[in-house]
């Protein structure tokens, strides 16, 4: 007889955090904490346009609530670290995945945006890492003096430098690019997709996107156009 | 030799049951000692295979595809019988049984059809619970439409795509049973020789269509299930891999070869458009029963059809069949597509084609209706055509569709050859000289799931099997025979490519095997056969090497045999002189032109047993007998 | 009309491969692209030359064998259209058209512009069925199943497993059709009693193909010949979460990949 039928060599498969499933489901959730910053943290730099005293005090309140801000920074951190780290993971995966490449692709169906998320991640990163060095920590303020505690001067000071005001809109729209895939993708990832809203859902993400990038710019060109001194 | 069929005696309602009854068992712990191999994935060897496999047997299968999904019975669209009467309309196992035997017209076995019919039930009930979506009512119960002229509702569809859903069940159970071990699934492997030793079926022979290593494999059965010989005419709904070689080298090995002139002729097709053209495309029947059939009453008119008033139109088929009209048997339409396009009255630029024209059922019912029942079907008709048919009227022409000749078996589906089991379209068993449309699924399917599996097991009971392996002579000699063939085709290097053969030979078959048939004409036919096969076999050039992936030499070998094939198909037309069903001698019809049957000197199985090169096959008769529907001229006027 | 195709030409698996220019001068609109291949193959072997190796069989889009890019579109510029029912009235005369398998470490090439793609049979081997051997099953109207989910799972089915979506998706990831049948199947009540166990093992057995990772951007479903909607990679996430967490079983187990072509027996 030949050697027929037996069962094919089974390994062990893939874990929840191995799978590519389990990693973007852990992108969606980080995701969706760190948006929920992105909007938390543009409701705080719109006090901006309530004067020195409000966005002052705004920051002095987030500092009295150190033994919160912390854990919320560690859980913030923890998320970008998940998040980067499956995207980084993936991105090896995706190139072992496709060895050799086309001659040629035309994309006919997916966004810009959604295209350029590898693109755009990386930018916003090295970004907030500048943002934090000039805004929070303030060891790269080319605007002058960063003064520790006045938030308000420390901002104006800062976007009244161009190419600070420049790189800043700049990565925002990145930001905005990121999230309006991310925002839909999100939901898409965790197995949430109802057709009848896919197209709403869709032009949400594209309209709050596009909110929060124009909430977030309009601080710079404030500054720049000296209507916030 | 003596053809013994097996047909159980008594009442044909328990003949199935009393059968199933004798049939001798294998002991469970002595199942996966019997090893099987089944040729072919499409419906019939895919469930055989997978239920073999969930037996307990150890199952070796093999096609020739890259995978068992792209079966051709994955191009079924219509649907499938069962005798469910789901719908109250008074279907039952007989009716369905009743219907069939007469579809058939009088050419097939009452017993064979009767178990069909019952098992027919069984087949939808099995589908249903592996998850094939067929299509629903609102409130949940299985709907059915009527098709192909039956009088009652019992097809069960999943939208046009029947053959897919169905082909998918099978497959994911065959897969179920690789993932488990009882089947080990060889893909792009075909099957070019049977290994037969001590007169028993015991392997077949291989080419790997990667590496093109040729190996032997054995087993104590072996089944084919590898589809019908539509191919023979070049342009036919088959696809373009499918071929009669597994069958044809069995029925070289000593299998008889039954009815191989009984083709089918599928009416609604869409027409040819160029030399160029590599096959045709079926429009599912079910349009029938919405579009009606037409052509100019003048000859050569050539005026595109929105200017043709009514009164110059003849709806033909409904003028000829008033009660069953658009919805004759597939015979009849066809037929009578061709004479009215041999009178001239053929449209399109080619003038082979018919009107199938909507534009009564859409003031009727509404675009929105006709939508929703054929969508998709308009939507490739527009794909191809790039004409739109809610506006102009479709083309349709007659093509070959289906072969219900095949190998011989008897009631146990076991071929001459025991141990070697031929299943679904490769047999010649249920359809007699005319398939009625959504049986063939029906038929794969209950042959797979439903009767080899407790067949083969009687066999393999009431045997004992030696330990055979590749040192065996016939073994050997077989390997042998095939390597030979191959570096042959490889070796001649003439002019003429493989298709071009093939297309010749195909207009050939078309042109005097096909629709109709005349004693001259098939004379005649048969002799150029010949003559293009010595062509074939001394100028046709095939590029390449063995070793390796090489679809010309696939294809060399395939035509080869359609060759021999092609030429027993004109000798089984030239013998069987009268019509019936899808053989249709025009010598032999009636004063109105319709099929004459002969049931005094041809109601028999025409069995043919291989008769060596250069030797003229020879006829075994297998006569028929009905004892519940007793033959009678088809009428559907 | 005339056209250039500029087609990959690979001896085997182990060679580099290459593009080779052909021009093709009697084109006619009517004929499919593969018809197209067909004539300009007629032409190479009366030149005695090996001609241009596709896969390709019941040429009526549905058997899902055929498929290759078409100026970096799978299956070409046509929507809901395979390459054998693509004709050739969508291109210009003169044009010339790149022509070149898909391209994925899970489906190496095989010769020419034919992949291996088992692993698509391995997918489904893994849990893409419903445990039911013959003879178990119920009457057919015993689960009322209600049209509108019929039709969901239908849309799902009609997936012909030709893998433009992995060639298509720029990670090629095979999330849309492992999505179609997990989909499916569990969306139908016969399919729920092993809906986490599917999930589980087919997501296990998609990740150990080496197959990419979905980005949810959508080119996969544009080129679909069957249209199979993005939704089903939502289902097949929320039903591979859900299963995450409540799993009992220790070890999900994956079928090895297979590369080799070894069929056993005897040579």
């Amino acid at each position: 007889m030949s050697s027929i039928a037996a069962a094919p060599p089974q390994n062990r498969a893939p874990g929840f955090w191995a799978s590519t499933n389990g990693k973007k489901i852990v992108m969606a959730v980080t995701g969706a904490i760190l948006f929920a910053f992105v909007v938390g943290h543009l409701a705080g730099n719109l006090q901006i346009y309530e004067g020195p005293q409000k966005l002052n005090a705004y920051g002095r309140f987030l500092h009295s609530i150190g033994e919160l801000l912390w854990p919320v920074r560690i859980l913030l951190l923890t998320c970008v670290g998940l998040h980067i780290t499956a995207t980084a993971q993936l991105a090896l995966r995706a190139k072992r995945a496709r060895p050799v490449g086309y001659s040629r692709r035309q994309a006919i169906a997916s966004s810009y945006a959604s295209r350029t998320m590898y693109w755009s991640g990386p930018i916003v990163l090295a970004f907030v890492i500048f943002h934090l060095l000039n805004l929070t920590a303030g060891y790269i303020h080319p605007g002058g003096a960063f003064v520790e505690g006045d938030v308000y001067h420390n901002v104006v000071s800062g976007f009244q430098v161009w190419w600070v005001s420049a790189w800043y809109i700049f990565s925002i729209g990145l930001l905005g690019l990121h999230l309006r895939h991310g925002l839909w993708s999100m939901f898409q990832s965790v197995g949430i997709h109802q057709p009848r809203y896919a197209a709403a859902m869709k032009s949400a993400a594209f309209a709050i996107a596009l909110l929060i990038v124009l909430g977030y710019i309009s601080i710079p060109i404030s500054v720049l156009l000296g209507l916030v001194k | 030799m003596n053809l013994d069929s097996k047909l159980p005696s008594g009442p044909i309602e328990q003949a199935w049951d009393r059968t199933r009854f004798e049939l001798k068992l294998v002991n469970p712990a002595n199942k996966r000692k019997h090893s099987i191999i089944v040729v072919g994935s499409g419906l019939a060897g895919a469930s055989a295979a997978a239920t073999l496999g969930e037996l307990g047997y150890r199952v070796e299968c093999f096609c020739f595809q890259d995978s068992p999904r792209r079966a051709h019975s994955i191009a079924a669209q219509g649907g499938i019988n069962a005798a469910k009467n789901y719908q109250n309309d008074g279907d039952s196992v007989y009716r369905l049984f009743y219907d069939t035997v007469k579809g058939g017209d009088f050419r097939a076995r009452e017993a064979n059809v009767y178990r069909l019919a019952q098992i027919s039930v069984n087949i939808i009930d099995q589908c249903v619970a592996q998850g094939v979506p067929f299509a629903r009512e609102y409130g949940g119960a299985l709907t059915n439409r009527s098709f192909g002229g039956a009088q009652v509702s019992r097809t069960f569809y999943a939208r046009g795509q029947t053959g897919q859903q169905l082909l998918l069940g099978a497959y994911q159970a065959l897969e179920r049973q690789v993932c488990a071990g009882t089947v080990t699934m060889r893909p792009r492997c075909e099957m070019l020789d049977l290994i037969v030793i001590d007169g028993r079926a015991r392997g077949i022979v291989v080419r790997n269509l990667v590496t093109g290593a040729v190996t032997t494999h054995f087993a104590d059965a072996v089944i084919l299930g590898t589809g019908g010989y539509g191919n023979v005419y070049y342009l036919s709904t088959n696809a373009k891999g499918s071929n009669a070689t597994a069958i044809w080298r069995a029925h070289k090995r000593g299998a008889l070869f039954a009815n191989p002139c009984y083709t089918q002729i599928h009416p609604t097709c869409i027409p040819v458009s160029g030399d160029y053209q590599s096959k045709l495309t079926l429009m599912s029947e079910s349009l029938r029963n919405d579009g009606r059939i037409w052509v100019p009453l003048a000859k050569g008119d050539k005026r595109s059809p929105d200017l043709i008033p009514e009164a110059e139109r003849d709806y033909y088929l409904e003028r000829r069949y008033p009660s069953f009209g658009n919805l004759v048997p597939r015979d009849v339409a066809s037929r009578n597509a061709k004479s009215v396009c041999d009178e001239g009255r053929g449209v399109g630029d080619s003038g082979l084609g018919v009107y199938l024209d909507f534009s009564n059922a859409i003031q009727r019912l509404g675009e929105g209706t006709i939508r929703e029942r054929y969508g998709n079907l308009f939507d490739m008709y527009q794909r191809i055509t790039d004409e739109n048919p809610y506006k102009v009227p479709m083309r349709i022409y007659p093509a070959i569709h289906y072969t219900m000749g095949g190998l011989w078996v008897d009631y146990h589906l076991q071929s001459t050859i025991p141990g070697l089991f031929v299943v679904g379209e490769a047999n010649f068993s249920d359809h007699g000289a005319n398939r009625l449309g959504a049986s063939a699924l029906m038929q794969g399917l209950s042959d797979g799931y439903f009767i080899a599996p407790y067949t083969v097991g009687h066999y393999l009971a009431s045997n004992k099997f030696d330990q055979v392996s590749g040192e065996n002579p016939q073994a050997r000699s077989a390997v042998e025979e095939v390597k030979q063939t191959t570096a042959k085709l490889l070796s001649i290097r003439g002019k003429r490519t493989v298709d071009s053969f093939h297309r010749e030979l195909g207009k050939l078959v078309w042109e005097y095997c096909g629709m109709s048939r005349t004693a001259e004409g098939l004379e005649l036919a048969a002799e150029r056969i010949r003559a293009l096969r010595e062509e074939f076999w001394s100028d046709v050039t095939v590029p390449g090497s063995g070793d390796d992936l090489n679809q010309s030499l696939e294809k060399a070998g395939r035509v080869a045999d359609f060759f021999e094939l092609a030429e027993l198909m004109c000798l089984d037309a030239r013998q069987r002189n009268e019509s019936c069903g899808g053989h249709f001698r025009e010598e032999f019809q009636t004063p109105e032109g319709e099929a004459q049957r002969d049931d005094e000197r041809f109601s028999y199985v025409a069995a043919w047993a291989y008769g060596g090169p250069g030797h003229s096959p020879e006829l075994h008769r297998e006569p028929l007998e009905f004892h519940y529907v007793h033959p009678s001229q088809r009428s559907y006027k | 009309m005339r056209l250039t195709l500029k087609i990959w030409r690979q001896k085997g698996a182990a060679d580099k491969g290459g593009f080779v220019r052909y021009p093709v001068d009697r084109v006619d609109g009517e004929m499919s692209m593969l018809e197209c291949l067909d004539v300009l193959n007629e032409s190479l072997i009366e030149k005695g030359e090996e001609p241009i190796a596709f896969e390709h069989d019941c040429r009526e889009g549905i058997c899902g064998s055929c498929g290759f890019m078409i100026g970096g579109v799978a299956h070409g510029p046509m929507p809901a259209t395979t390459v054998c029912q693509l004709t050739m009235r969508h291109f210009k005369d003169g044009q010339e058209l790149v022509i070149e398998p898909w391209r994925a470490a899970a489906f190496p090439v095989i010769k020419d512009l034919i992949v291996d793609r088992r692993a698509f049979d391995r997918i489904i081997a893994s849990g893409g069925y419903i445990s039911v051997s013959t003879g178990n099953a119920p009457d057919g109207n015993a689960h009322p199943v209600g049209k509108e989910m019929a039709d969901r799972a239908m849309d799902a089915a009609a997936c012909i497993g030709c893998g433009a979506c992995v060639a298509a998706c720029p990670n090629a990831s095979a999330a849309l059709f492992t999505g179609a049948k997990i989909a499916h199947l569990n969306l139908l009540p016969q399919g729920k009693p092993e809906k986490d166990r599917r999930a589980l093992r087919m997501v296990g057995q998609m990740n150990a193909e080496g197959f990419g990772n979905c980005t949810n951007i959508g080119e996969c479903t544009a080129v679909c010949p069957k249209e199979i909607p993005l939704e089903v990679i939502a289902i097949m996430n929320r039903d591979y979460l859900r299963a995450s967490v409540v799993r009992r079983e220790e070890l999900v187990a994956a079928i090895a990949p297979v590369s080799g072509w070894d069929v056993g027996g005897k040579s």
